[in-house]
């Protein structure tokens, strides 16, 4: 909403205050005000001229030499413009003027021909080109004939005006409105303001002898007022009143149509004027639209109609869409005489409704979508009526045309003083409280102590008690209100274990050399299924934005490596990321899909990065792999952990991994394959991805201490050749099984193919560790547990025993 | 034989004196002071002596070994010391190498917001509610006073799932979830989480980002009761010294509402380009819960109140970090994300 301090002040005394001073008190108890825009932006030198000769350059066929008088002087200027012409009064710059923009006006010479000035067109002294009426927005602006050459133009166009950009939130739609935001700055100054006064003669015809209205929607249409208005002139509006529209950001038309904006900016309330003799009928009938009937609106696009959408018809076909646009059929144009002014409620949600399906959204729909006051309907209507009687010469038929089915009672709110105090924390005494309501104009009672107040209907968001309290507390200032804090039963607070847990995950990855990422959980529904853990259906948009975020990721992996490609092509060859997110799987019956909390990583480049030592390593699967068994086992969950190799697209067929915990799959790991890896311009990259959700979720023992041991273990190393493909974990499962309950610890320490081993075969050694709490082994005990082991290689895995 | 010892010392002591290296010194000792040494040999001879004389040369004897000794040892030091800055000399480092590097990542800088303001609310008493990210139109909208139709819809444009279920346009869902799950307790929560909206990504839009919500219902809690709590919440994230404002504003969800500005932390309130001359920041909006909030979740707004407020990680993250562009955030780039490896207290 834009408001002219200059139009405002027709209803509330605000001279003296400056725009800004003023901005801060309304923002402060209420309204944002976006910005303070200065209409004048500081011009000077921009007087009325009148052209008293115009003709044309000889040196330039665009070009005409005119001869202004500017008051002081008659003095010579060229001007480009098409529809200049002599006779005209006109804006002209003079020298010394700086333009909106910073085009500054000096005396040149144009093809050997002297100018001094420039002859302005409103888009020139800051107007916008959407706002200049048609028959100027190619050309010079020409001012009405009783202007005075010399004087300062700027006033007479209204540029000598502050406006204020209002942000308004939706409660507050009252002020979309001049009146209502005289009501809101009376408050705050508590001054009273001044109400148009509606007054004009009657002719002795009266409306309803001549125009018929039947209503057939009432639920969507509970109120319609039609006045008749003869003898129109349409002409240009008066400067004042075009001054106004284009300050509230509305573009002049003619008198009757810019009446019609006028009215719907003072008031709120929209109007349409439909030309009566076009109408053809006489009659208006207001009813639901048939399915695909068509209309063709004001700016000449024909739109297809269905069942649900309100329209103003004559009686057989369609001669405007209620609230949201007229048609061209009826329009009002230059030869119109006779007038219908239409004021009327149109439901809010019917005009929504229409408004979005038409894609049509105009100064009329947005107040009529958040409810118009009932009682200003009529009285919209009347002041029309005036201005068409003032400024169009026309001549208003008696009485109205109208149906009137609408609630215009106001509500009634019953709130104790102890009541509002109580809820701000605060002190407020009764009177100062129904000063407050006096100052807004909300019509208030004391009754037994208790305030008993009738909303004003201008007011719709007041509906409840705490619409009341908001009231007193924004008028008193929130600045009173003292800091508390909360008195209640202590409570302890904190984070859950899985939160808890949740953030030791994070710690241990950035410990380990991890950043954390955040991806999008949009993505395409060609990648939406890649690297997923489970097989679930896509959850899709209804209505994307694109194709790229339109369905929900089912794996954190692809975005991962999104983000990695971004970096390498920034030469940042060393990636490492992780992310914790939701991934969205399918649809449950409840009919919500089924988020699951996934931890997920990337690795690419160098690990270790030291190289003047010569310590530099590249990324590979153990790197990964060894994250993963490190956040396991701090999170208490290293015992039941293992890897089994497996097959998964878009995974390296050889180098990937089930994670298992407990024999179930929680995860994957392993590297990308080749072509993926190429296809995203990547080298070696290792992901890996687990189900957070189940590991943060399984219960872990309570960890108790156990004694440091007193006595000594013994060590004992294994050398052996096995076939190739006989994995190191069947190796170590063996050993441990066969070892019994004094083998303490195997550990791999050397694994060797090649040279001097048979082909097909790889030798492997560990380290075992024996060990008993209670006492020092002997050397026949190790010896024994040993053989048993070394027995157990040479059965279960056809394993020679070296050295 | 006196004077045969005389010689005998003098000469020690000279070659003792001419040793050069720890070994050199190692072999005078075992010349002289060893069991085949001279000294030896000379005590050995004492039988000869007729018995009177035994004790003073017996004596004397042991004045020149432990004189031998002393010089000795004192040369041992001597030459062992030298022996070790030799040594040391050659163990000398470039002390201006690099170091190995300990490799560390670090949070993502809006993971380190989030969780500074978890930590000041948990502080304060506060558990951490989450919830789905694909919510219900119910608990998105309608439980928080939006029903279908409502204007204020229009403010947030949302990705539908279908028609009853959407992609969560705020955390304020977890909050009416909480509520109907807790049957009339009182609450004390914040609900941190990923939220999403249909707006076209620039430099202040994204169609997802992060939002942090807090309830607090119970008997009596006041407006000044929020209005506290933020003060203290905006000391603690942007330092002692600020001070906030609440401006009247609307949700649909509480009645009163606000916007809490703070001093601006950059300027100290003379104005600035952080605060657009304002000397105030925009921080986050907060009010009184509304009743029909709480009716909607089986609370009874005559015996019990509550505040809620709500804000955006990213822009507190903007604001402290002086970041300009909100897609820095989800693009994931290592120079970005490691500017926030350092810990501040
Ligand atoms: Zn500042």
């Amino acid at each position: 909403m834009l408001v002219s301090t200059k139009w405002l002040n027709e209803y509330v005394n605000i001279k003296g205050i400056k725009p800004e001073d003023l901005a801060e008190r309304i923002t402060r108890s209420g309204i944002e005000v976006d910005s303070i825009i200065d209409r004048s932006h500081g011009m000077t030198n921009v007087v009325v001229g009148y052209v008293k000769e115009c003709v044309k350059h000889p040196e330039a066929d665009k070009l005409n030499i005119c001869q202004v008088d500017v008051g002081e002087e008659t003095t010579q200027i060229i001007c480009g413009a098409p529809n200049v012409a002599q006779g005209q009064k006109v804006i002209v710059a003079r020298p010394g003027a700086v333009l909106p923009g910073g085009m500054k006006i000096k005396k040149a010479k144009l093809r050997g021909e002297e100018s001094n000035g420039m002859i302005c067109s409103l888009q020139e002294l800051g107007i916008e080109g959407k706002l200049v009426a048609k028959a100027y927005a190619e050309g010079i602006y020409v001012l009405p004939q009783d202007t005075i050459p010399g004087e300062n133009a700027l006033p007479l166009l209204g540029l000598d005006d502050t406006v204020l950009e209002f942000d308004l939130t939706p409660n507050r739609s009252d002020a979309l409105s001049m009146l209502g935001v005289a009501y809101e700055v009376g408050a705050i100054l508590s001054q009273g303001i001044a109400l148009p006064k509606i007054e004009y003669k009657e002719s002795e015809e009266k409306a309803e002898d001549v125009l018929k209205l039947r209503v057939d929607a009432t639920t969507d249409n509970p109120m319609y007022v039609a006045k008749v208005v003869k003898n129109i002139k349409v002409a240009e509006s008066p400067l004042w009143l075009q001054n106004y529209l284009m300050a509230a950001g509305v573009r002049p038309h003619n008198n009757v149509v810019d009446i019609t904006n006028y009215v719907l900016m003072e008031y709120g309330q929209p109007l349409h004027a439909f030309d009566y003799d076009r109408l053809e009928t006489g009659e208006i009938v207001v009813r639901h639209a048939e399915e695909g009937e068509m209309i063709t609106t004001l700016d000449d696009v024909e739109r297809k109609l269905n069942q649900h959408n309100l329209v103003i018809t004559n009686g057989s076909e369609p001669v405007a869409i209620a609230g949201v646009m007229g048609g061209a059929n009826s329009e009002v144009h230059d030869g119109t005489t006779t007038v219908v002014i239409e004021s009327a409620y149109f439901a809010p949600s019917s005009v929504r409704r229409t408004s979005k399906e038409v894609g049509l959204r105009s100064d009329a729909s947005t107040r009529f979508e958040k409810g118009v006051d009932p009682n200003r309907v009529q009285e919209a209507a009347e002041r029309a009526a005036q201005l068409m009687a003032e400024l169009a010469g026309g001549e208003v038929l008696s009485g109205s045309v109208t149906f009137d089915e609408l609630d215009k009672t106001a509500e009634r709110i019953t709130i104790s003083p102890d009541y509002i105090n109580n809820r701000l924390g605060m002190k407020i005494s009764m009177d100062d409280m129904l000063a407050i309501l006096e100052r807004l104009r909300i019509p208030t009672e004391a009754v037994n102590g208790q305030l008993v107040i009738d909303a004003p209907t201008r007011r719709q968001d007041l509906k409840i008690k705490e619409d009341i309290i908001e009231e007193i507390a924004r008028m008193y200032g929130y600045d009173e209100i003292p800091k508390t804090l909360p008195v209640s039963e202590s409570t302890p607070g904190g984070l859950t274990p899985y939160q808890a847990k949740r953030r030791i995950v994070r710690q241990y990855l950035e410990g380990a050399g991890l950043y954390q990422a955040i991806t999008y959980s949009l993505t395409s529904k060609e990648h939406a299924q890649e690297y997923a853990l489970e097989t679930a259906p896509v959850t899709q948009l209804l209505m994307p934005m694109s194709e790229d975020r339109s369905t929900l990721r089912q794996s954190l992996i692809p975005h991962l490596l999104e983000a990695t490609t971004y970096n390498v092509a920034r030469r940042i060859d060393s990636v490492a990321l992780y992310e914790t997110g939701s991934v969205f799987l399918g649809e449950e019956e409840d009919g919500l899909p089924r988020e699951v909390e996934h931890v997920a990583a990337v690795l690419t480049g160098k690990w270790v990065d030291h190289a003047w030592q010569g310590e530099t390593k590249k990324v590979d699967f153990f790197v990964a792999k060894g994250i993963v068994e490190g956040m396991m086992e701090r999170l208490g969950l290293a015992e039941g952990l293992s890897f089994e190799k497996a097959s998964i697209t878009g995974m390296h067929p050889g180098r990937t991994a089930n994670i298992l915990l407990k024999g179930e799959r929680i995860g994957l790991i392993g590297q990308i394959h080749p072509t993926e890896q190429k296809k995203r311009d990547l080298k070696e990259t290792y992901v890996m991805e687990l189900n957070l959700e189940h590991i943060l979720s399984v219960d872990t023992e309570e960890l108790l201490y156990s004694p440091v041991p007193r006595f000594p273990s013994i060590s004992r190393d294994i050398a052996l050749v096995v076939e190739s493909e006989t994995s190191a974990g069947i190796l170590e499962t063996i050993i441990r099984q066969a070892g019994g309950k004094l083998l303490k610890d195997v550990k791999l320490f050397d694994l060797y193919e090649g040279e001097n081993v048979e082909n097909g075969k790889k030798s492997l050694a560990f380290s075992l560790t024996y060990f008993d709490p209670e006492r020092t082994l002997t050397d026949e005990e190790v010896v024994k547990a040993h053989e048993k082991v070394l027995k157990a290689l040479t059965v279960e895995a056809d394993a020679q025993l070296r050295g | 034989m006196e004077q045969q010892l005389q010689l005998l010392k003098e000469e020690a002591l000279k070659k003792i004196q001419d040793a050069s290296t720890v070994k050199e010194l190692n072999d005078v000792r075992v010349a002289y002071l060893g069991k085949k040494g001279p000294i030896t040999d000379l005590l050995k001879g004492m039988g000869k002596l007729p018995a009177e004389e035994r004790p003073k040369m017996g004596a004397l004897v042991n004045v020149v070994r432990e004189a031998v000794t002393e010089s000795l040892e004192t040369r041992m030091t001597l030459l062992e010391e030298e022996a070790i800055n030799v040594q040391l000399e050659k163990e000398a480092i470039d002390v201006t190498l690099p170091g190995r590097p300990i490799q560390t990542g670090n949070h993502h800088p809006l993971t380190r917001v989030v969780e500074e303001i978890e930590d000041f609310f948990i502080s304060m008493g506060y558990e951490i509610a989450e919830g789905p990210e694909v919510e219900k139109d119910y608990y998105n909208f309608e439980a928080l006073n939006l029903p279908k139709g409502h204007p204020a819809r229009d403010m947030q444009d949302s990705f539908y799932i279908s028609e009853e279920v959407l992609l969560r346009t705020h955390t304020s869902p977890v909050q009416a979830r909480t509520m109907e799950a807790k049957g009339g307790e009182a609450i004390k929560i914040i609900c941190p989480g990923k939220v999403y909206r249909r707006d076209n990504d620039d430099a202040t839009h994204s169609h997802q980002f992060t939002q942090i919500e807090g309830l607090v219902v119970g008997e009596n809690i006041k407006m000044s009761d929020l209005k506290g709590t933020l003060d203290l919440f905006a000391k603690k994230m942007f330092g002692a010294e600020r001070e906030i404002r609440l401006r009247p504003s609307f949700f649909p969800f509480t009645e009163p509402s606000v916007e809490m500005d703070i001093s601006c932390f950059k300027c100290g309130g003379d104005g600035c380009n952080v605060c657009k001359k304002t000397g105030w920041i925009e921080i986050l909006g907060a009010g009184m819960v509304h009743p029909n909030v709480l009716r909607m979740a089986g609370y009874d707004p005559s015996a019990v109140t509550g505040f809620a407020f709500g804000m955006g990680p990213e822009r507190i993250a903007m604001l402290k970090y002086g970041v300009e562009d909100i897609r820095h955030f989800y693009t994931n780039d290592i120079r970005f994300i490691s500017q926030f490896h350092r810990s501040e207290a």
